[in-house]
Parts: C-alpha cells; structure tokens; sequence
C-alpha cells in the first residue's frame, strides 16, 4: 500500500542477502493438537482499525473465539497495516525471535509482499487449518494469488473486496459506466468528485482502475514492471487522464480526502457526490448504521473493476501461534464468513464457495439481508485483475512527484 | 545508605531518567540515517539516505509548510501573548482568561483538533449555523478551510493550544518581575499603559519566557496528531512524512526516515536559531525605541483587538468541544442542519467494552507518570533547598530538554533501544516515555510554589525539634497541598495528550484514548470521533477539577474536626 523509491543498489542488495533469514517451517501439528496449545493464549490481532463496523465485527469474533475456545482476542487498531510490519521489523532488529507483540495481521498486497519477501512471515500454515479447504478457489483465484505474488500458505483468505462507487440518487441521476466517461461526468459537475489520497489503499485502488482501463495492453500490468520505458508507456494515458481530470475535482484537486470512509463522509455532508469503496455491500451497510442516507446507491463500471483478496497472516515472532491459527481458521468458517457478508454487520464479501459448505452453512448465507443499496452479484460486473506490487510502486512514486509537492 | 545520600542522588538519577533515552534515541536514529543499522544489513556509513530524502518530491512543499504554520503559530500566540498582558495589565480581564487558560491547557491536542475541524470545515458546524438561510448553500461551498493548502487551519489549531501555555507561562514570570512597581514609575513619567508594559515590563520578563517559547516553537515545527487532523496530507508537514517513511513497508525507506527525522531537528534548531536573531535585532531596536522616550500608548483599540481575539480563540475551542459531545450522542446529524436530527447513546454502548480498556490504560499511564514525576520533582526541589543550592540556567535547559527535540527525531531510536533491553510495549516503556515530556511540565508547575514557601515555617518546625523528614511532610506538603495537585493534574494531562511516543513505547498494544482519537479522525464516523474526543478531553479536565476541589474538601473536613473537638 505504499510507495517504494529504490535506494542506492548496494541497500537493495543487501537487503537481498536478508532473504531467509529465518527458515519457514510448514505447520504439521494436528489440528486438535493446535486447538489444545490455542486455549488460554491471548492473540493480539494487528488490524486496521479506520471503521467502526470492522472493529465491531472484530469484538464479536473476540467473543466468540472465547466461548468456543478460550482464545483472548486483542484488537490492535492500525492507522496503516504498514505500522504492523514495520513493528515485526523493528523487533527482528532487536534480535526478538519468538514472543512477538503480534500474532496475527490482516493484511494483503504490497504489505504482504513485502513481508513474505524478507521472511517475517510464519507457516506455510494454511493447509492445517480446516475451514481453508471450503475456500472458492477455483472461482475466486485471487484466494490464492494476492496481487500476482502467490500466497504460498502464509496468508488466510478472509474476505473479498472490489472496487465500486456510491452515489446519493437525490442529488445524482446519472452515472458514468466508464473511467473516460467519469472524466466527463466531473467536468459536467465541476468539484463534485475526488478520490482517497494515494497511498491510501482506495486512493491507489482507484489509480489501478485508470490505468488497468486505459492502458494500451493491460496484460504487462499482470508482470514485474521490465524497464522505465515500459512504465512509461503503459502508464502515459494514466497521467494524461489525471491531468485533465484533476483541475475539476473538489478542491480543485489540491487536496484529498484521508481515506475511504472519509471520502464517504463528504459524500454524506454534500462536499462531494461520489465516494469509493471497496465493499459491494458498504452503501447498504452505512445506510443501516446512519453514516449515509437513504438514497445512497452504489454503481461499478460496465468494463469490471479491480477486486482482490484480503487475507489474515501470522508473524514469525508470534507469541501466540497456535491461538492466531484458530483465530484464523474461525475467521474462514460458515458462521464468521456470513455474519461479514450481513450489511447490517460489514458488508463484506466471503471467500466461501457456496458448493463446498453442508447445508446448515448454505442457510447462514442465504437468510442474509441484501441490503437497500447492494448490487446483486451478476450486475457486479467484471472483476479485474490486481497488477503485480512492482507497478504500484512505481505508480505511487509517480503519483507523489506529479501532485503532491 | 542513609535516607539523606539517597535524597543527594535523585537529581541526578531523575536527569538520567529522563535524558538518556533522549540521547540514546538521538544516536539511534542518526546512525540509521546515515546508513549504519546492522538489522537491516547496513553496515557501512553512507550518504544515500539523504541523497533520497532531499530528491523527495514533495519535501520543499513539506518544508514550507511545517515553517510556515510553526513559525506563524509561535508568532502569533507570543504577539497574542504579550499585547494582551500589556493592554489588561491589573485588569480583572486577566483573572477571567487565567481561569480559562487552565482548562484549555489541558484539553489534549488531538481533541482540540478534532472538535476545531468540524467547525471551520465548509460543512462544518459554523456554516450548517448560518445555511441555507442566510448563505443560500444548499451544498457547502468548495473552499479548503481545512486541510487548506497553507496550513492555516493547523496554525489556528496550534495557537489555540499554544497561548494557554505562553499565557500561562509569561503571567508565572510576571509574578517575579516586580511588575506593577516598574510600571507606576512608568506611568508616573507619562507613558500609556501599554507603553510601559512594553518598554519597562517586557525587556524585564523576555528571558524567563525564553524556553518556553522556543518550547512552543519546536513543538509546533514537529507536532503530528494535529497536523494528521488539520494539515494537508500530500504532501503532509516534514513529521508527518516522516512518520509515514518509518512505517513505509519498503523496509529500505526506514533509512530515509531516520535522515528525514535528522532533517526535523535541523528544521527546529535554524528555527531557534532563526527566532534568536530575531530577539537580538528586537533587542537592539528595543532599546534605542525605550531611550527614545516616546511616551503615548493608551491602547485602547489594541485592548478591544486582543481581548475579542482572545475571547474568539477560547470561544472557538469550547465550541468544538462542545461539537464534539453532541457528536457522541448523535444519530443523524446532516448538512445544513444547524442540531442532530436524531440522537441515541448507540454510539457510546456499543463502544463500551472498547471505552473501558482505552479509558483504563489512559488512566494508568497517566496517573502512574504524574506521580513518578512528582515524587521525582520533590525530592529534587526537596534536596535543593536542604543543600542551599539554587538550580541554574544551564540545569533549566537540560530539564527542557525533551520539550526542545522533536519526538519523530529520537522516538524510533529510542524504540530500537527499547527493544533491545526488553522493554519495548511494556507498561514500563510506556510510563517512561510519557515521563520525558510530564517531568519538565511537573518541575515548571511546582518548582515556583515551592521556593516561594516561607522558610521561615520550616525553621520554625525544626527549632521545635522536628527532623526535616518530618518538617517535609508534617508542613511542607501539607502548605504546597494545592501547588502538588495542580502539577499532578498538570502532568497527567501531559500524559493524555501524548501520541507518538504512545504509539513508539507501547508497541501498539497500548491503546489510549488521544491514539484511538487520532486513528479514529481518519475513518470519517464523527459519532464514534467525538466519543473519544469527549472523554480525552474530559479526563483532564476532571483532574484538574479534582485538584481544585480537593484541598477545599479537605480544608472543611478539618474545620469540622475542629469544631467537634
């Protein structure tokens, strides 16, 4: 989720000769053995903490895993999962190997990456967890890969989450079904729309969408960025659209809203007339909680939008291994995974294929509300595809040169 | 050892306390800063880390901005400071604004942010009171008011918190400065009052309030809640960036941050260094204006200016505060409507199991660090006065030491250090580090009171035969009963309104309610944003209550026990 500038060579390659530092052990304990050791530990649960929803969906988790299994669940809140791993980072430097501060993350992308890269990371684990053989994977393939980088069992699905669009239909009768289209929509309707600031996670979902949209062969995104020369051309009609797109935003396009949730709040005050997100279900679910009104709306583009994978991993260093590894079984079960699909709860996608639940499971999935402003999922559209980190990374940087100085 | 030599020793262990981690943290990052940080493999001193930071692109926009909204805050709240003493000097105007600075000193910075963002945002509070009827904005209007692209809504924000401080601080020094004599000598030659104030008065008092200012200044230069609520974010002021390159997941970039946190002390020292000069030119200007003999200077206009900005400012922060409590128990509360549409106490019961940890770790650490630091002041004020010594300037600057640095500049140093000795997101780093910024607040509130007790009770005491143990709690404490609270309360206070060193001690593990407050200002839910505002703001303010109230109290119990005897 966040820019990456490449320091002189002699520190990157340094920082490669860090590989496997620690050696990654799969976990092969049976799972009631891992249930055993589980009981009575305390798992301090590093999760972004930005919405009031999540961190209640979060409690009830904790609740539940004490019930069914003694697990003490702490919710560490995270202005940026980035803190997360730079906190794991900081204690390998102090030589702290095992008795971590933190069991388990929830994370994705560049973060993930980054921490797989450097081996933080422990397992593979996910193969000992139950729940992880209902996953969809074969529909749901960013299960598997996050952000082009493979999983390799160091992660546990979680949710699904995709790009779309919410709109107040009091103020706005017309959508645009396109990112060039938008560009007209937001000259039509001068300071009316903005996007997160990058490196915030919608803000830089959304620069993927423009340049996912727009580039001339979409399919280089799906590798490590080759050269200069190929950023340059495959991201030139990115820039050339937000050049023209930013003069009309609000603010003039000098400024940017923190987050999502903050963007949606401008939504709510009539700052702006579109806000961002990245849960199908999230107009429906801030309609329930007050936070947006009644005729909040949400639309995606004809040609798809980009969607991935939110997954839970576990430090190296966990002090509270075996708890983290129940937890993250829990999180992937009919009962977790369909209370975070409810709108009235979160609204957020599961990674479950519906095929592979018993019966009892199904029927937690198909009594959920649909919630006022949710699409349906075959008028969800398309999903696209995450490009690998290495192009973020450069598109971030690029970001930050052109508009924030 | 004797009670006495470990009394002897407390000075010197309370500087160590609380310096070494400054200087450890210091070194700590400027190592890293220029390459050198095994844990990440770099081994060799390198400049590359600065060759980074300063092709940032953003960095010269950081710059201006951290200058431009530190340097203007000072300013402002030091001009604010010294026209209003000038232009109320012995009016019952500065007993009103004294009994009203209290309170806003120790309201915590990220609540005042968060209640001064909702008003001035152009959906805000103050434009919801007057739309549409009067502005005819049945939308708000597209103007940065906030976030703004100069930093003014942050400059605003620091001043309404800084001029509590300097008010504070300056009418302290007033009371040393032999001021009302000064100025009927003035005023019998013929010049205004405020003219006097400034030509008699200032030259007098400028050196005590020296520190404080550059105090103000480098906390200004360097804050980060406030600017994460009230500065723009791309690019943000230099501390916030650097925060950012410190937790960016490029594990690399944590060199840039250590450089950038180096660049951050350098900004704070030419600031000082700046601010200076600046008082040496005043200074020479100054006296060839006083030997000038221009009498004149009635001030009225300037009384009637300052006073109403003054009354703005405190009117502005009680609002927000007032916001933000009607947040907590709103519903629906949407533009143009001046009052919620619909209330409930939703919001607070459903973070309740949150509430009771954030509000108990809060208390904890706060409580726990205001009376470390005020055992510590006492036995030094305590030691100093048995020994006849009499603290110099020098001592004074060591003890400001922590409120001069900027903490992005030695906090990750210091983490590293934490770490190391296996102390790192233990109530023990945690305590500690609130301690390097309540101790000073401490010492400043109480060191005055307590050399300005009469010696001559405890000689008295020990003429009947008291040993000085007995003479320091018997009369010492009991006399400086309100002065003790009041610097307790002063340092919780402190304690509340820390952020970064919460968030770099406590490892993340420890939530207080100013971190939950500020991660909370960047999710959008205003309800749950003021919940926590409230009650940060609250705790403090109810500190002080209680050690207003207290000595009362007990004061009526005794008259009581009296009686009945």
């Amino acid at each position: 989720m966040r820019r990456r500038i490449a320091l002189l060579p002699l520190l990157a390659a340094c920082l490669t000769a860090a590989l496997g530092l620690s050696a990654q052990a799969a976990e092969d304990r049976p799972w009631n053995e891992i249930v055993a050791a589980g009981k009575g530990q305390t798992v301090y649960w590093n999760a972004w903490g930005g919405d009031e929803r999540i961190n209640a969906y979060i409690a009830w988790v904790g609740e539940r895993v004490w019930d069914d299994y003694g697990i003490m669940v702490r919710h560490v809140k995270l202005a940026d999962t980035a803190d997360a791993v730079s906190r794991v980072l900081a204690e390998r430097a102090g030589g702290k190997t095992d008795g971590g501060s933190i069991d388990l993350i929830w994370i994705n992308g560049e973060n993930f990456a980054t921490m797989k890269e450097n081996s933080l990371l422990y397992g593979p684990f996910t193969e000992a967890l139950p729940n992880f053989q209902l996953v969809d994977f074969e529909d749901k393939p960013s299960t598997l890969v996050d952000f082009t980088v493979a999983a390799d069992g160091l992660e546990a699905p979680w949710g699904m989450a995709k790009l779309n669009f919410i709109y107040d239909s009091a103020r706005v009768a017309e959508t645009p079904g396109s990112i060039p289209a938008l560009l007209d929509w937001a000259k039509a309707r001068p300071g009316r729309f903005t996007y997160p600031t990058p490196p915030d996670f919608i803000g830089t979902t959304f620069l993927k969408q423009v340049l996912t949209e727009l580039a001339p062969d979409a399919a280089f995104l799906q590798q490590p960025v080759a050269d200069d020369a190929q950023v340059e051309q495959v991201a030139r009609p990115l820039w050339e659209f937000l050049d023209a797109l930013h003069p009309h935003l609000w603010r003039g396009g000098k400024i940017f809203p923190a987050s999502g949730p903050a963007q949606r709040q401008l939504l709510d005050d009539g700052e702006v007339d579109i806000a961002l997100s990245f849960y199908p279900s999230e107009a429906s679910s801030a309609i329930a909680n007050a936070l947006l009104p009644e005729t909040a709306r949400t639309f995606v583009l004809d040609r798809g939008t980009i969607g991935n994978t939110h997954f839970v991993a576990i430090p190296f260093n966990a002090n509270a291994t075996e708890g983290a590894l129940v937890v993250a079984n829990f999180l992937m079960g009919a009962e977790a995974q369909a209370r975070k699909q409810n709108p009235d709860v979160w609204g957020d996608d599961t990674v479950l294929a519906m095929a592979k639940l018993d019966d009892a499971g199904r029927a937690l999935f198909d009594n959920l509300p649909s919630g006022l402003a949710t699409l349906a999922p075959e008028d969800l559209g398309p999903t696209l595809l995450e490009p690998h980190p290495s192009w973020m990374t450069r598109i971030e940087a690029e970001w930050q040169r052109r508009y924030a100085r | 050892m004797t009670r006495r030599d470990l009394l002897a020793y407390l000075p010197g262990l309370t500087l160590l306390l609380f310096l070494a981690p400054v200087a450890a943290g210091l070194i700590g990052t400027w190592l890293p800063a220029f390459g050198y940080f095994p844990a990440l493999e770099g081994h060799a001193f390198t400049l590359a880390p600065w060759a980074v930071l300063l092709n940032h692109p953003g960095l010269g926009e950081s710059l201006r901005l951290t200058l431009l909204s530190g340097l203007l805050a000072t300013l402002v709240s030091f001009l604010l400071t010294i026209f209003f003493l000038a232009a109320c000097h012995g009016s019952r105007m500065i007993l009103a604004i004294r009994g009203l600075m209290a309170p806003l000193l120790a309201v915590p910075h990220a609540a005042m942010a968060l209640g001064l963002a909702f008003l001035i945002a152009p959906s805000g509070w103050l434009v919801r009171l007057v739309s549409p009827w009067a502005t005819g904005w049945d939308l708000p209007p597209d103007v940065a008011t906030l976030q703004d692209p100069n930093g003014l809504a942050l400059t605003l924000g620091l001043i309404m918190k800084e001029l509590p401080f300097l008010l504070l601080m300056t009418l302290a020094a007033l009371e040393h400065s032999r001021a009302d004599e000064r100025l009927a000598i003035a005023r019998s030659l013929g010049y205004g009052p405020v003219m006097a104030w400034m030509k008699t008065v200032l030259p007098a008092i400028y050196r005590q309030i020296r520190l404080p200012i550059y105090a103000v200044l480098a906390y200004s230069l360097s804050v980060v809640d406030m600017a994460l609520i009230l500065a723009p974010l791309s690019p943000p002021p230099l501390a916030v960036q650097v925060l950012r390159w410190f937790n960016d997941p490029d594990l690399t970039m944590r060199f840039v941050a250590a450089a950038g946190a180096v660049l951050q002390l350098l900004v704070v020292v030419a600031a000082i260094g700046l601010w200076r000069l600046a008082e040496i030119i005043a200074a020479r200007l100054g006296r060839i204006w006083i030997a000038g003999g221009r009498r004149g200077g009635k001030g009225r206009v300037l009384h009637l200016l300052i006073a109403t900005a003054i009354q703005l400012l405190v009117a502005l922060a009680a609002a927000g505060l007032l916001a933000m409590a009607i947040w907590s128990v709103t519903r629906r509360w949407r533009y143009p409507d001046a009052l919620p549409s619909a209330l409930t106490t939703d919001v607070w019961a459903r973070q309740g199991h949150d509430l009771i940890w954030t509000t108990g770790t809060t208390l904890i650490s706060g409580l726990a660090a205001a009376f470390i630091a005020l055992a510590l002041v006492l036995g030094c004020l305590e030691n100093e006065q048995r020994r006849g010594l009499s603290t110099s300037t020098r001592a004074l600057w060591l003890l400001y030491a922590p409120l001069l640095v900027p903490q992005v500049a030695f906090l990750f140093g210091s983490q590293v250090l934490s770490i190391q000795i296996g102390i790192d997101g233990t109530w023990i780093a945690l305590v500690w580090s609130h301690l390097l910024f309540v101790l000073p607040y401490v010492f400043l509130s109480l060191a005055d009171p307590y050399r300005a007790l009469d010696e001559r009770y405890s000689r008295t005491a020990l003429c009947l035969g008291a040993n000085p143990n007995r003479v320091f709690w018997r009369v010492k404490l009991p006399m400086l009963l309100r002065p003790i609270l009041f610097a307790t309360a002063v340092g919780f206070a402190v304690s509340v309104t820390q952020y970064l060193p919460t968030l770099f001690a406590g490892g993340g593990r420890f939530v207080t309610l100013t971190t939950e407050a500020v991660s909370l200002s960047a999710g959008g839910d205003r309800r749950v944003m003021g919940v926590f505002a409230f009650l940060q703001a609250a705790l403090p303010l109810a500190a002080f209550a209680a050690a207003l109230a207290l000595p009362k109290h007990l004061a009526r119990r005794r008259v009581l026990r009296e009686q009945r005897a």
